[in-house]
């Protein structure tokens, strides 16, 4: 009996791994998980400014609101198909017939799934934070508070997508679920790129932020599980 | 009392409108939600009639086909 | 210790629980409604400095007090029945939601009917009243989320698990809100520091609080029967209640 319990505790790094690995390569079969959200995200900026007034003052002083709320937007689109194929192809039944606990699955695939949508995001948000001529002292802020609040959103988005999941109408419903969740983030990222274009300190909002993104981390994976389990049953 | 006259306590020392109405909506709310609260168990009653009503109607015309079938032997 | 609590989780004996428990909340109810908004609408004496206008008060602090108090029941109700699997639990989660969504509007409708005279604006971004209405925004989720499952087990564990997860984001969306409503001054107005205000002005004030509390309770009873009514609709103690309504309605039809 002894001899099994390294055995259990290495199939549990094999499960996570063995799903990380398995998200990236499907992402990589079917590129459009990374593309599209990256061009939405562009798109939405794009149109602030010509709804709104091109003058460079009025950019920048929407410019971090803007962006954010695009990121937002973007990550509800990455988080309205995020357990769609497996609930439908059945690989949520087998999540809950193996001997791995459930949350450990659904946080290897919610940390491949930031690697796959939310890091393109990051990646892409300076030439965004060009266009919409935030300065460029404040870019490496943006991207820092990108960093620590797309996995916040992702994971409270998929909450949201694990409760919904098994309906046809996901789209609008998730919304309305996620959106209100979304609010303190939002707050807190965008006071964090204001501090710091005013060259203040904002290790303050960093520090909320990490708070929020320990706790997501701790309990999304458990909310997720329960609501697939209660989906599924 | 802080009023004199009926009309005085209409007009709320102006603010009539303003205190009236919210006084209204939040009553006006209240009702609502008692109503759809106390005819809910009828609803329920009527509904769960109409299924069981339903089932035994399926399940008499079952019995008459089986039967019906039994005779044709 | 809570052996005491067992039979409540069976769904007949609760359901007669919200009946022998509906004529006490709703007479309470009833009794301290009346009361408090008379004395507050015609007997507190008025602000020196909002003058009438404040009496919006007796229904705006109950209502915004009791849609937070019905977000957090609603709450832990989900959890005790996510975590014990007590089935009654989940059911009077969607129970409370309605009567909490109707306190959150009532709450938001009074607080812009009463800034309207003291700001000047129906609407103002001010913290209480934006935090209060994202909090609308969680009971629609609830409510929406409920009625868009078929099945209604699984309908009301997902509302309790939505309800969780709120409630473990409200405190947090409370002080972000307020946060940012110090940060961006323009538009926060302080509605009423009230150092001491007077008992003739409290009184009527908690009477109200209690009225609404008590008519939140007396609704909830009445929604959770009627949840768990739905819910155990092929027991057989429901059949005989159906069966006895049935009979009912045919002699009245005769009756007539």
């Amino acid at each position: 009996m002894n001899s099994n319990l390294p055995q259990a505790q290495l199939s549990y790094w094999i499960a996570f791994k063995a799903i990380f690995v398995r998200e990236l390569k499907l992402a990589w079969q079917k590129p459009s998980q990374i593309i599209q959200p990256m061009v939405f995200f562009l798109i939405v900026v794009t149109l602030f400014p010509l709804g709104i007034s091109p003058a460079p003052k009025t950019l920048q002083m929407i410019g971090p609101g803007v962006i954010w709320i695009a990121a937002l937007l973007a990550i509800m689109l990455v988080v309205d198909r995020l357990f769609r194929q497996d609930f439908q192809e059945g690989t949520i039944e087998a999540w809950l017939l193996s001997t791995v606990p459930m949350s450990l699955l659904v946080a290897a695939k919610l940390l491949a799934a930031w690697f796959i949508s939310c890091s393109v995001l990051l990646l892409i948000s300076p030439v965004l934070a060009l266009l919409m001529n935030v300065e460029s002292q404040v870019i490496p802020a943006l991207m820092l508070s990108l960093l620590i609040g797309t996995p916040i959103l992702l994971f409270v988005g998929a909450i949201g997508n694990a409760l919904t999941v098994s309906l046809n109408q996901g789209g609008v419903l998730l919304s309305l679920l996620v959106l209100p969740l979304y609010i303190p983030v939002l707050i807190f990222a965008t006071s964090l790129i204001e501090a710091a274009s005013f060259n203040m300190d904002y290790s303050g909002q960093l520090a909320i932020l990490v708070s929020m993104l320990l706790v997501s981390c701790f309990f999304a994976p458990v909310a997720i599980a329960a609501a697939l389990k209660n989906t599924v049953n | 009392m802080q009023f004199n006259s009926f009309t005085e306590v209409l007009a709320m020392g102006g603010y009539g409108a303003y205190v009236w109405s919210s006084v209204a909506i939040v009553f006006a709310v209240l009702l609502m939600l008692i109503v759809h609260s106390c005819t809910a168990k009828n609803r329920t009653l009527r509904l769960l009639r109409i299924e069981q009503e339903r089932a035994d109607k399926i399940s008499q015309a079952k019995v008459a086909n089986a039967q019906a079938l039994f005779d044709k032997k | 210790m809570w052996k005491w609590l067992h039979p409540y989780a069976k769904a007949e004996t609760a359901y007669n629980l919200c009946y022998r428990l509906l004529p006490y909340f709703s007479w309470l109810a009833a009794i301290t409604l009346i009361a408090g908004s008379i004395w507050g609408l015609l007997y507190a004496p008025a602000d020196y400095q909002q003058g009438d206008s404040f009496r919006i008060i007796y229904f705006h602090v109950p209502t915004a007090i009791w849609s937070m108090g019905a977000y957090t029941s609603m709450a832990i109700c989900g959890m005790v029945g996510i975590v014990w699997q007590i089935k009654n639990a989940e059911l009077a989660v969607y129970a409370i939601a309605p009567v909490g969504a109707a306190f959150t509007f009532l709450a938001l409708v009074t607080g812009a009917v009463w800034g309207k005279p003291m700001w000047g604006a129906w609407w103002v971004w001010d913290a209480r009243l934006t935090s209060e209405l994202i909090l609308l925004f969680l009971y629609l989720g609830v409510i929406a989320l409920y009625n868009s499952f078929e099945d209604k087990r699984t309908a009301a564990r997902a509302a309790s698990i939505l309800a969780i997860v709120g409630v473990v984001n409200v405190p947090i969306i409370h002080y972000s809100v307020e946060w940012w409503n110090t940060l961006h001054q323009g538009a926060s107005i302080t509605k009423f520091d009230k150092p001491s205000i007077s008992p003739d002005m409290l009184w009527p004030l908690l009477l109200n609080i209690a009225g609404f509390l008590f008519i939140l309770a007396a609704i909830t009873c009445l929604r959770l029967a009627n949840q768990i009514l739905i819910n155990d609709a092929r027991r057989p103690w429901v059949k005989a209640l159906v069966e006895q309504s049935s009979t009912e309605a045919t002699s009245l039809v005769k009756g007539k």
